[in-house]
């Protein structure tokens, strides 16, 4: 049965519909979504970016059963249920898990190339953290190596305080 | 702290509870841009097919499940656009957010609800109506990671080089899966990307965000899926064979990248235990004939592969090299081409589905791998494979 075809009560006559794209122009509606939002970050994620903000210092909560360090913090162990978590002072400096570096634009990358993403395993946590990997040489860049994070002047209380993460020199 | 991984419990849908059909199937040809189809266009088209295939009119469906995203559609209660081209008006209807094998999987819970008897599962999506960058960007957490610019291409990078560098799996290997893949699609008329090349080509292939590079990265697709699953007694009323759903397992793991091992698809090897368990497989090597996996990039093939209990942690990228996976192997892998030859999102599990289906009912056509019995479809959902869904069919036995 042809992508066309339609069917009339008896599902064996099928009647193909005549090929009218061959005959008539595409025609596109263009249009664009913007919704501003406010996102609340909640009780502990205010405190992480107040402490990011003001005094550059990577906070994490520990799970009091589980022992787990998770980096962002989290208000409840998902692991657990815990909700007695403890905050927890990590990094600036941590293993580099995993990266790659971009090579292609988009409007939503926050700094300029070279850059890449990575994953960042801070100093006294169990979890990785997402951000990004700057400053390096080429080939410089291995799985496991020692990268610190570099924080911006001036810090607005969100997840960019961080401007990137270096390699340890 | 506790495992949560281990579940024993061992299930068998035929001890207490009905079994699921496969009666109706129906897919597009998947395109880069479908300039002339809407999303309603495609969904039409898809379940006046399957309707087709199973001899069966929009009459006989007591119940509808779509599968599509706000985001990619542009709309909000995106289902709703597609309510009067699946013919669900009047009729119970459910929605899923997620990838096309979940919507089966819910579909065919409510058949195992004994509320109804038939179950139409439609998926829809035409990627190239937004960009595929800013959609992605937007699954991630919009407080601590969407800022940070990732996508799909760029986490799936880091999960790749996590793999490689733990397993010492190599670019070459995983070229080697999409060769395969491109030349497998040169048998299936419906597939996007049909194509010979060598695995020079892929290395040669643009760097997108290393270790991917632009031949390792599915397309962006417009298509459409639907199928239609039924309870024993309706399914001897379709006019096809019945393809039966032998075991289902499904499993998620944690939402924040950090917070996982990338390197290990722990939570499919927990939904693959479920789907074997339920099956009565228990050498998946040497019981299931042909796996119709989701490889949205190359090296995704042989993680999943390693997950599904093929081969031990880091053996894939040795299937590979053996030619294991290839048409004429031991065990095909995604003879349709797969998600690298044609990758719709939210409907590529559905089509994984259908084409183990097909394989099983022995009219897949020139992709056929002759003998096929027992089927897997495999589909993933959130980044980096964050929930899997497996699902084993076969014949009559």
């Amino acid at each position: 049965m042809s992508r066309h075809a339609r069917r009339r009560g008896n599902p064996e006559e099928v009647e193909e519909m005549p090929s009218w794209k061959e005959e008539t122009e595409p025609m596109v509606h263009n249009g664009r979504i913007k919704v501003p939002y406010t996102w609340w970050v909640g009780e502990t994620g205010s405190t992480f970016f107040i402490s990011l903000r003001d005094e550059k210092k990577i906070l994490g909560t520990r799970c009091p059963k589980c022992e787990k360090v998770f980096v962002p913090p989290r208000k409840a162990c998902g692991q657990c249920f815990c909700t007695d978590m403890q905050w927890k002072e990590v990094g600036p400096a941590g293993e580099l898990v995993s990266y790659t570096i971009l090579r292609y634009e988009e409007t939503i990358h926050p700094i300029e190339p070279p850059f890449g993403h990575a994953i960042i395993k801070l100093d006294g946590a169990d979890t990785g953290l997402a951000h990004l990997i700057a400053d390096f040489e080429p080939q410089q860049l291995k799985c496991g190596m020692r990268v610190e994070a570099v924080f911006r002047e001036e810090r607005q209380g969100n997840i960019l305080d961080i401007h990137h993460f270096k390699p340890v020199a | 702290m506790g495992e949560p991984w281990r579940s024993e419990r061992r299930e068998t849908l035929e001890d207490d509870m009905e079994r699921v059909a496969i009666v109706g199937v129906g897919q597009t040809k998947y395109e880069r841009r479908k300039k002339a189809e809407t999303f309603a266009d495609l969904v039409y088209e898809v379940t006046l097919k399957a309707l087709e295939d199973a001899g069966l009119g929009i009459k006989d469906i007591d119940n509808v499940v779509t599968v599509s995203n706000d985001f990619w559609d542009g709309r909000t209660i995106s289902s709703m656009a597609v309510q009067d081209a699946c013919g669900s008006r009047h009729k119970d209807v459910s929605t899923v957010e997620g990838d096309g094998l979940f919507g089966a999987l819910y579909g065919a819970m409510r058949i195992l609800s004994g509320s109804f008897a038939t179950t139409l599962v439609v998926a829809h999506m035409k990627g190239s109506e937004s960009r595929m960058n800013l959609i992605t960007n937007a699954m991630f957490d919009p407080i601590y990671s969407r800022m940070l610019g990732l996508d799909a291409i760029t986490s799936s990078a880091m999960q790749a080089r996590a793999y490689m560098h733990r397993f010492g799996i190599s670019e070459e290997q995983c070229a080697r899966v999409s060769v395969k893949n491109h030349g497998n699609a040169r048998r299936n008329p419906l597939a996007q990307l049909p194509m010979e090349i060598t695995v020079d080509d892929v290395m040669a292939s643009r760097v997108l965000s290393d270790p991917i590079k632009l031949l390792d990265a599915s397309p962006i697709t417009d298509g459409a899926a639907a199928i239609i699953l039924a309870n024993g007694q309706a399914a001897a009323r379709a006019k096809t064979r019945p393809v039966w759903l032998k075991g289902v397992g499904h499993c998620s793991d944690a939402y924040h990248l950090g917070d996982r091992d990338l390197s290990r698809s722990r939570a499919l090897a927990v939904a693959a235990r479920k789907a074997y368990g339920m099956a009565g497989v228990d050498k998946p090597l040497d019981q299931i004939d042909v796996v119709e996996l989701y490889d949205a990039f190359s090296y995704q093939e042989l993680m999943w592969l390693e997950g599904l209990g093929f081969c031990e942690e880091g053996g894939a990228g040795r299937l590979v090299d053996e030619g294991v996976t290839e048409r004429n192997g031991k065990l095909p892998v995604n003879p349709s081409g797969g998600c690298l030859s044609a990758h719709a999102v939210m409907v590529a599990g559905l089509a994984r589905l259908i084409e183990a289906t097909l394989q099983v009912r022995g009219e897949a056509g020139e992709r056929q791998i002759r003998g096929c019995r027992t089927a897997l479809a495999h589909g993933i959902n959130g980044p980096c494979g964050q929930s899997h869904c497996v699902m084993i069919v076969g014949g009559q036995t």
